[in-house]
């Protein structure tokens, strides 16, 4: 059967994208969001995943207004990552899983979440950057990628709580698997941040470190909340935390959760920026 | 015609809900489209008939002729759609930041950093 290893987090922040295409890791600015990474590389080294499930939200490359989907998954052999108008590189195509997709479709169908399938999908900075993150350029590794995106772009995006439930069918479907796969599943964005409105440029240190710290043992706390706390505690697109919490769902019930590293980092461009690795055992 | 509105509102922040979905559809359009260079281009060869080919409205298009992103989000922008129209200027989202809050730029940084204190 499939193990899920764990899961990890990071924030995709598109200017990490120019950072990383000019190695600027030692970089003064830089450097204390990219130092967190080699600590992630030293843990996949060891757990060796092959597989990874990205969930992340759409920022206008493949989805727009004229249909948006709240739960979208990629089912298709690979995923392109494309030009989206303001100049971070293009870093190429990802190699998908579709039978492990479909699976996934078909089990988390069956707990009566519908999801939307895309046997096309152009993957934004959302996937591409924590991709590179963790594993390089997609040319310079093996892993096979399965993107599902949430809606965070038009309100009412899907609760805290159902996300956090939408994780634990994940989680359902992923153990279920009968392949001999090693899956970790990765929640991308966040942390707090605004772009928009007079308010933009509000980050919250004190909330943030809050989520980091109820995400590993009291997830559902952080799942009662409504989208309307989280919009006010971390910003317009701070709500981007619904999917860590999509993430964590998917470890829960599945073993024992342990942190074995985290980050946090302000500002990188106008973010909270965080990262952690959550071990499966 | 509105739909019902989500909650109580949070200060200096528009949801994007329905309301500013549907008045905002032509102008979020627009700046989608500029995920391709040929559109960007199209655009800087001729902005009015380039904004008139999308449907914009007269609100719409002063919002893009004063590139202001307060008044763009006003005429219903999206800022994910609007980042999109901002780097054909190459403005960064301190740039945008800076010119929604009236600060300079350098201050937008600092208060940035300050919050990290
Ligand atoms: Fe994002």
């Amino acid at each position: 059967m499939a193990k899920i290893v764990g899961g990890l987090t990071s924030s995709h922040i598109p200017s990490v994208g120019n950072a990383y295409a000019r190695k600027l890791f030692q970089d003064p600015y830089w450097k204390p969001f990219f130092d967190a990474y080699p600590k992630i590389h030293t843990w996949l080294g060891e757990k060796k995943p092959d597989v990874a499930v990205i969930l992340y939200n759409d920022h206008g490359l493949n989805f727009f207004l004229d249909k948006m989907p709240t739960f979208a998954i990629g089912a298709a052999f690979e995923y392109n990552n494309q030009d989206e108008g303001w100049g971070i590189p293009v870093v190429g195509t990802f190699k998908g899983h579709p039978e492990l997709s479909w699976h996934i479709i078909n089990s988390i169908q069956a707990e009566n979440f519908d999801l939307t399938t895309c046997q096309e999908m152009a993957v934004d900075h959302g996937f591409a950057v924590p991709a590179q993150l963790f594993w390089g350029n997609p040319d310079e590794n093996q892993m096979r990628f399965i993107p599902i995106c949430i809606n965070t772009v038009q309100h009412p995006i899907p609760t805290p709580a159902r996300c956090y439930a939408f994780g634990q069918a994940l989680g359902r479907a992923l153990a279920s698997y009968k392949g001999d796969e090693k899956i970790v599943v990765v929640g991308t964005g966040g942390l707090s941040h605004q772009l928009d409105g007079e308010r933009a440029g509000f980050i919250n240190k004190k909330f943030d470190l809050y989520c980091m710290d109820k995400i590993v043992h009291e997830p559902e706390e952080l799942a009662k909340m409504t989208t309307h706390d989280l919009v006010l505690e971390a910003g317009a697109q701070g709500a981007e935390f619904i999917l860590w919490l999509a993430m964590r769902g998917a470890l829960e019930g599945q073993g024992t959760v342990t942190k074995v590293m985290e980050n946090y980092h302000i500002p990188i461009s106008n973010t909270g920026a965080g990262s952690m690795v959550l071990e499966l055992t | 015609m509105s739909t019902e509105a989500i909650e109580v509102e949070i200060p200096g922040t528009v949801m994007f809900d329905g309301n500013q979905a549907m008045k905002g559809y032509a102008l979020n359009k627009m700046c989608y489209s500029f995920n391709g260079a040929a559109a960007r281009e199209a655009f800087r060869a001729d902005e009015e008939a380039y904004m008139t080919s999308f449907g914009l409205n007269e609100q719409q298009k002063q919002a893009i002729r004063h590139r202001n992103v307060l008044e763009l989000i006003a005429a219903g922008g999206n800022i994910y759609y609007l980042a999109k129209f901002a780097g054909i200027f190459g403005l960064s989202v301190q740039d945008v930041g800076a010119q929604q809050t009236g600060m300079t730029v350098d201050e937008f940084k600092a208060m940035l950093v300050k919050q990290g204190e």
